[in-house]
């Protein structure tokens, strides 16, 4: 925790969740395989850049496969962590008075007081687990980006977190908070090293949407095999904003597990989930997300595709809690097992809590490409393989309104690149 | 309609089909030669669809005697895809949707590749595509647009024979229209009678669409064989007045059977 005054108020509640956070050090996670935190040292100091130019050709390369790009023109902001330091975070000047990007303890030094009174482990709790707690103990940076009232930023905001070494975890704490009215797409890219073997990230994510925001997340996640992920993220949305949340995972991983949690507290509020996951190799990837829906006329619909391949295992979850009589949610999970050592699960989850005019309903399935969708594609006289492949690919290729261009190129280009190499 | 004495560009000879433990086709022949038009009818049941989801190879369909020959090639062994490759084309009755596939890609596909915008531009034109282009084929079409999608993919590949699955059941009658000039489009060229290349096999129940497509022979598919051949506008009479039973025993169809 970086050097700051705080009013005794705020001090206290720092040691608050200071205290929770031991208290929790060891406990595991409802959900998914249980890691042993203590084998990973934190991740170490990294020289700063002037420029994303100047980053090493190979990273560059691997971060643009998840949308982070060096050409700062098709970008309002960028940050890049590389390890445990902000190496580079910086607004371009059309949209220097819209846009505040830095690390989280650079915010917690400059916004003190407001932070820990209005965002600092509010929406997410400290002592939820193991994971929520080494970030709370150990906490390596993270970033803050917050989007001023009124703004509509077009130009994707991309913010980069990378892992160059081995044997570390990465314990980032990130904040997005848009203030009442603003509009921003927000596109981060968690990647590594290609040298990295086992790993830690632990990444704790606190949204805050305004009254009439609209913020629009897209993560694209590159990992690797012996790499485990741990990210807990909690979204507070106020009257008529609106949080959309895109995921792509088209990499193996050792294990991820993740199941953000949406709180649509203002009336009329919106949260959307869309994911595309590919389960590859040994991957054990339990993913989902719970929407509740709180104020007056709140939305939420999630929509998952996943494909499963080579010895992979894959948890598709959703759930919606309606608290609200005039509440409408919807789930669509599909999933598609394309091998004989995969296994799928969909686990669609609905409740009602004292809100008999909740209107809450699910999709769930699990089911082959059909051979006549195949067969009819061949009719046409494209070859079985690419048949297969065309109708793969558009099975994940999920419409998602709203979805700028660019993050929709992004996703496409990742989506081919892994088609290719999965045939 | 040449005389030459090179390979017929279809040739259905003694053909026996089952599907499963059932056999369907007993003993079909049929020729159909480059540039004419055949319709198939037969009441419901009577093989029909089983013989043209059997030239275009699809599984299901067991070949247990006789054989297809398209210009003279075996087509015993070749894959859905080949013979599509090699110019056989069909329109289906009932097209699966696929999720995640548009039409454009569709026609893209049947085009060999990329369909350029141009392309598509007249495909709408002719059959009123519009929005249908970037829906997922199929998913939600009413019967009127999966026949025009169907159309629309045809002709884009341009097969040197086209199969045509009921193209009017389930469609009302302006877009019977529509279907029958795109297939006229597709098998008679501007209808110059010098350019009429390509061949179809057309089924149909009521031969509505006879009246915007000229074809040449017709044929009656009853149990598993071809009962009758001649002129499908008389053959279609004679089954609407008589039914089919009575129209395999009349005495046209015996002679020419």
């Amino acid at each position: 925790m970086p050097d700051i005054r705080l009013s005794e108020g705020a001090e206290a509640r720092l040691a608050e969740i200071r205290a929770a956070a031991e208290a929790a050090i060891d406990k595991p996670a409802a959900l998914g395989p249980d890691i042993d935190i203590t084998r990973f040292r934190t991740v170490s100091e990294a020289d700063k850049i002037a420029s994303l130019d100047s980053l090493q050709r190979q990273v560059k390369e691997t971060v643009l496969l998840s949308g982070f790009t060096s050409d700062e023109s098709e970008r309002s902001a960028s940050y890049f962590q590389m390890d445990r330091t902000p190496i580079y975070e910086r607004v371009q000047k059309a949209f220097d008075d819209a846009i505040e990007i830095m690390s989280t303890e650079e915010a917690l030094k400059l916004y003190g007081e407001e932070m820990v009174e209005k965002w600092w482990w509010k929406a997410v709790a400290p002592d939820k687990d193991k994971y929520t707690a080494i970030v709370a103990l150990h906490q390596t940076e993270g970033y803050f980006i917050r989007v001023k009232a009124g703004r509509k930023v077009e130009k994707p905001i991309q913010a980069c977190l990378f892992v160059s070494e081995s044997d570390v975890s990465q314990n980032v704490h990130n904040i997005i908070i848009l203030e009442d009215g603003a509009e921003a797409n927000v596109i981060t890219g968690c990647n590594i090293h290609t040298d990295v073997k086992e790993g830690l990230h632990a990444g704790i994510s606190e949204f805050y949407v305004g009254k009439g925001a609209k913020l629009t997340f897209t993560m694209v996640h590159n990992w690797a095999e012996d790499f485990s992920v741990r990210p807990r993220t909690g979204i507070v949305v106020e009257e008529d904003g609106v949080y959309i949340n895109n995921y792509v995972l088209l990499k193996p991983v050792k294990s991820i597990q993740a199941f953000p949690v949406a709180k649509l507290v203002g009336d009329r509020s919106t949260a959307v989930f869309n994911s595309i996951v590919y389960g590859l190799k040994d991957s054990v990837i339990d993913l989902g997300s719970e929407t509740q829906l709180i104020g007056e006329g709140s939305r939420s619909e999630a929509v998952a595709r996943t494909v499963s391949m080579d010895r992979s295992t894959v948890y598709s979850r959703g759930r919606l809690i309606g608290r609200t009589n005039s509440c409408k949610a919807h789930l669509d999970c599909r999933g598609i097992v394309q091998s004989a050592e995969s296994t799928q699960w969909a686990i669609p989850d609905l409740a009602s809590e004292g809100a008999p005019g909740a209107e809450l309903s699910h999709e769930a399935a699990i089911s082959p490409i059909a051979a006549e969708e195949i067969y009819y594609l061949m009719t046409r006289g494209l070859p079985k393989d690419e048949a297969i492949s065309m109708i793969t690919r558009g099975f994940v290729n999920i419409d998602i309104p709203g979805l700028p261009d660019v993050l929709r190129k992004q996703i496409d280009k990742a989506i081919e690149e892994t088609s290719k190499e999965a045939m | 309609m040449t005389s030459e004495p090179t390979s017929p560009l279809l040739q259905v000879e003694n053909l026996h089909v089952s599907v499963g433990e059932r056999e369907i086709l007993r003993g079909v022949d049929l020729t159909i030669e480059e540039g004419e038009t055949h319709v198939l009818l037969g009441p419901n049941g009577g093989g029909k669809s089983t013989l043209l989801n059997t030239i275009v190879g699809l599984p299901g369909y067991r070949i247990t005697e006789g054989r297809i020959l398209f210009r003279g090639t075996d087509l015993d062994g070749l894959e859905v895809d080949e013979r599509a490759r090699l110019g056989i084309g069909i329109a289906f009755q009932r097209p699966p949707a696929v999720r995640g596939v548009k039409l454009r890609q569709m026609i893209g596909v049947a085009a060999g590749g990329v369909a350029d915008d141009a392309q598509i531009d007249a495909l709408d034109t002719e059959l009123s595509l519009g929005h249908m282009l970037d829906r997922d084929v199929n998913m939600g079409f009413s019967g009127g647009e999966a026949k025009r999608s169907e159309m629309a993919q045809m002709l884009a590949q341009m097969p040197e024979l086209a199969l045509f699955d009921e193209p009017e059941s389930g469609v009302d009658l302006d877009n019977i229209a529509v279907v029958g000039g795109a297939i006229n489009a597709l098998l008679k060229g501007e209808g110059r009678v010098y350019e009429r290349k390509r061949s179809g096999l057309i089924i149909t129940h009521t031969g509505h669409i006879l009246e915007f497509v000229n074809a040449d022979v017709g044929h009656v598919l009853y149990n598993g064989r071809l009962a009758c051949k001649g002129n499908p506008l008389d053959l279609i009479d004679e089954i609407s007045s008589h039914g089919y039973d009575k129209c395999v025993e009349c005495a046209l169809c015996q002679t020419f059977a």
